[in-house]
């Protein structure tokens, strides 16, 4: 046996030149790209604030705007598609801005091949979608590209609502004390993706929680909850959004792992894929920051509604230090929850 | 879910840690040899409930750390090619070769999928016979018999455009070269329980009396992470080193008979490379001169590429224990998962990564702020 | 390295190669079954990368908390002990 040890190892892809995959992630690299690139050159007040969507003046009245692509693959999945995705993700952070939804703009880039009768379920999911959601399609867009140029379908939604009277949800808001609670269990949306994906596939689908967040959000408003802050948990899942707001509030939040609610089915598909699913994707949760004598009014509110059936309160906001977002075990050890590097990849090892 | 949940008692937990409390009388140093555990103890924070005298050193169990830079060199050439669908692990895809890693080779338009077994990318080859299908066969004990079936049934069902390009390793050369290695700094060994479900306990009887070191079979749950420290720190304190089984839920001391006729079948015992440790004999496999058709590496005629160093990366004593990774002076520093110098700061398991993950915060370097 | 998850046999189907369906907490899957000829609906198989790889045995499953009773794991802390 040599005891010459190599200690070779090859240096890291670290800058990188052109846009990785990981920058569309939702973790690190996707927050170095927004500081980077977009936040230094568009330097609107409106923009710096890095909520869901902007909140502009507008003859007396506050207008919440807000624009999201959508590229799903793929673009059919237990309980939804892209387009229903396309809908309820815009009216999601139009109300994550305490807005009432209103209208939505909806652009289309197709591939050259795609089948007509696809667009046609995509478009009529939409109507379906904003119908429930009390908005409308207003205004749109179409562009065909040669094949190869697009992955089949992509969708561009833009939204505009109205900030409700007097309300002001915003994570400058989060203030040290707060409780933060979630509206649901967690991790659907990215598992039912998975869950068709060629190669991944389980015989029995997961369900997406795709869904508006509106009503939700009108129900703990018009019961006169304090909210603070509310942010859906989108890519990168509830720790991605945790990390967010810990970090646009400057500061620290302890959340208590075995108070996160995660479907059984959700959790056997994280353990086989070797997934936290505390970092996959949802299109129908939130977390709310309220202080707390507002708790209970709030899981009132939001467990009578069914889309809140599953809602808990999941840890506190501490005074930092700013952006550390810590949990505390199953067995009361403690642990970082981070941003997390890339997508998160299924794994077996 | 049964057989998992049972095994994350907070209340069984505490307890465990109370009896080490009062078994340990002096410092230990034990290594868990399998990234899965290492990954186990920093989820869950399970080395925080060990008294202090317990020190637990992370091993070369992961095969994202272990795959030298020419094999992942061979993926990287043959993921390039046109007609290639190159499928793989998720585990492997931000694992740096020479300056590129599989996820940069899918961004520059190769067709790159991540699969969930072998036995989907055989069976995207039978429904791609106009394509190449080669699935990258990294792994331990545990994963070499998924690939053999995957190559066997290609071979029975004829279907010629699979193959795999095998990086497959051996656990207990490892051991024994960490073993042998100076400056050892481990007193005891968990061995990885998954590896022992396929081959068994018995390779491992020669080591634990020819270096005196006791070695415990051991799970992936928190409590069989704590019964087998237990188990090894009892054996310490009393003078003890044989081999025991924690795991005995999954681990028959013979192993798993039928799939080790299987890797005989299409596997031999060859030599190789670890990364962060060098040259091991007969310490991998790689497909008999039957399978060669099916051999990746063959088909493709891919010649290696030297892998450019970094000197800065001490990953390779990251890997032997002979360095922990706070101790590293690039650790999250120069050194982080998103500019990582190692593959160990890359795997999802990888002892560095996992420490930067969940135990930042009690390293010297401050968390990361916009 | 070597993620593997207990789950429940629930068919099995023999043929050139063994497969059959095991649950996962509420998922299914695929699994290749030809590595645990003895395992039956009804069984717990430990899975990795789509194959069974062990039979779960009932029998050893339980000794984690014979074990932790045996070093009488107690709930006082006994001052000293050691075996």
């Amino acid at each position: 046996m040599s005891a010459d040890l190599a200690l070779s190892c090859p240096m890291p892809l670290g800058r990188h030149t052109t846009v990785q995959l990981a920058h569309g992630g939702g973790g690190r690299l996707m927050r170095q790209l927004l500081e980077d690139i977009f936040l230094e050159d568009f330097r609107a007040p409106a923009l710096a604030e890095r909520h869901d969507s902007a909140v502009v003046p507008l003859g007396g009245q506050r207008l919440a705007f807000t624009t999201d692509s959508y590229v799903v693959m793929p673009r059919f999945f237990p309980g939804g598609n892209i387009g229903t995705l396309a809908v309820h993700g815009t009216v999601n952070d139009l109300a994550m801005a305490g807005a009432k939804p209103l209208y939505l703009s909806a652009g289309f880039i197709l591939e050259e091949g795609l089948a007509l009768d696809e667009l046609r379920r995509v478009v009529a999911s939409m109507r379906e979608a904003a119908r429930e959601c009390g908005v409308e399609i207003v205004t749109g867009d179409t562009k065909v590209v040669d094949r190869g140029k697009a992955d089949g379908l992509f969708i561009n939604t833009s939204g505009v609502g109205r900030v409700l009277e007097g309300v002001s949800v915003h994570p400058r808001r989060v203030t040290p004390g707060d409780a933060v609670l979630v509206s649901g269990d967690v991790g659907r949306h990215g598992i039912a993706v998975l869950s068709v994906r060629e190669g991944l596939a389980f015989d029995t689908p997961v369900v997406s929680d795709c869904a508006s967040l509106a009503p939700l959000v009108e129900a703990l408003f018009e019961a006169g909850v304090e909210v603070h802050c509310l942010r859906d948990t989108t890519r990168g899942g509830l720790a991605t959004a945790l990390n967010e707001i810990a970090l646009d509030a400057g500061v620290g939040l302890v959340v208590d792992e075995p108070a996160v609610p995660v479907d059984a089915s959700v959790a056997g598909a994280c353990e086989l894929l070797g997934l936290d699913p505390l970092y996959v994707a949802c299109e129908g949760r939130m977390v709310a920051f309220v202080p707390e004598p507002q708790v209970e009014r709030a899981l009132e509110v939001l467990v009578r509604h069914p889309l809140g059936a599953g809602a808990a309160r999941i840890g506190r906001v501490t005074e930092g230090p700013a952006g550390m977002v810590s949990l505390r075990t199953r067995l009361g050890g403690q642990r970082l929850l981070d941003l997390l590097s890339g997508e998160q990849l299924p794994r077996i090892c | 879910m049964r057989y998992v949940e049972e095994y994350r008692g907070a209340d069984e937990a505490r307890r465990y840690a109370r009896a080490l409390q009062s078994l340990v009388t002096r410092p230990w140093t034990l290594m868990e040899v399998c990234g899965g555990q290492t990954h186990a103890i920093v989820r869950f924070g399970i080395d925080q409930l060990l008294p202090p005298q317990i020190t637990l050193l992370h091993g070369p169990g992961c095969p994202v750390c272990v795959t030298p830079v020419e094999m992942l060199d061979k993926a990287l050439a043959i993921a390039s090619r046109p007609g290639v669908v190159f499928c793989s692990f998720g585990d492997m895809l931000r694992v740096p070769g020479s300056g590129r890693d599989l996820l940069s080779v899918k961004a520059a338009g190769g067709d790159v999928r991540i699969v969930y077994s072998p036995m989907d990318a055989l069976a995207l080859a039978e429904r791609l016979p106009e394509r190449e299908v080669v699935f990258f066969a990294v792994g331990f004990e545990t994963t070499a018999p998924a690939c053999a079936m995957a190559v066997h049934e290609a071979r029975r069902r004829g279907l010629r455009n699979f193959s795999l390009l095998v990086a497959h390793v051996l656990v207990p050369p490892a051991m024994e070269a960490l073993l042998a290695a100076p400056g050892r700094r481990m007193d005891g060994f968990l061995a990885a329980g998954h590896v022992c479900t396929i081959m068994g306990m018995e390779a491992y009887e020669p080591l634990a009396r020819a270096y005196r070191v006791p070695i415990v079979v051991t799970g992936f749950e928190p409590l069989d992470l704590l019964q087998g420290i237990h188990m090894c720190v009892a054996q310490l304190e009393s003078g003890r080193a044989t081999v025991e089984n924690q795991y005995a839920r999954a681990v028959r001391v013979v192993g798993n008979e039928s799939a080790q006729a299987m890797l005989r079948e299409v596997f031999e015992v060859v030599p190789r490379t670890w990364r962060g440790i060098g040259p091991i004999a007969a310490s991998g496999l790689g497909l008999r001169a039957a399978f060669a058709d099916w051999d990746a590496a063959r088909k493709f005629d891919v010649v290696s590429v030297g892998g450019r160093e970094d000197a800065g990366c001490q990953s390779g004593l990251v890997l032997q224990g002979r360095l922990k990774p706070p101790e590293c002076p690039a650790f999250g520093t120069r050194c982080t998962p998103d500019t990582p110098l190692g593959a160990t700061m890359v795997s999802s398991e990888g002892a560095c990564a996992a420490y930067y993950r969940y135990r930042r915060f009690q390293s010297p370097c401050p968390p990361t702020s916009p | 390295m070597c993620l593997g998850i207990p789950g429940e046999v629930l068919s099995a189907v023999d043929g050139p190669l063994r497969m059959g369906r095991v649950a996962f907490g509420g998922v299914t899957k695929d699994v290749c079954l030809a590595y645990v000829p003895e395992a039956t609906p009804g069984d717990f198989v430990v899975v990795h990368a789509g194959f069974a790889i062990s039979r779960v045995d009932p029998e050893g499953a339980r000794r984690v908390f014979a074990y932790l009773e045996e070093i009488g794991g107690t709930d006082e802390v006994r001052e000293g002990e050691s075996r």
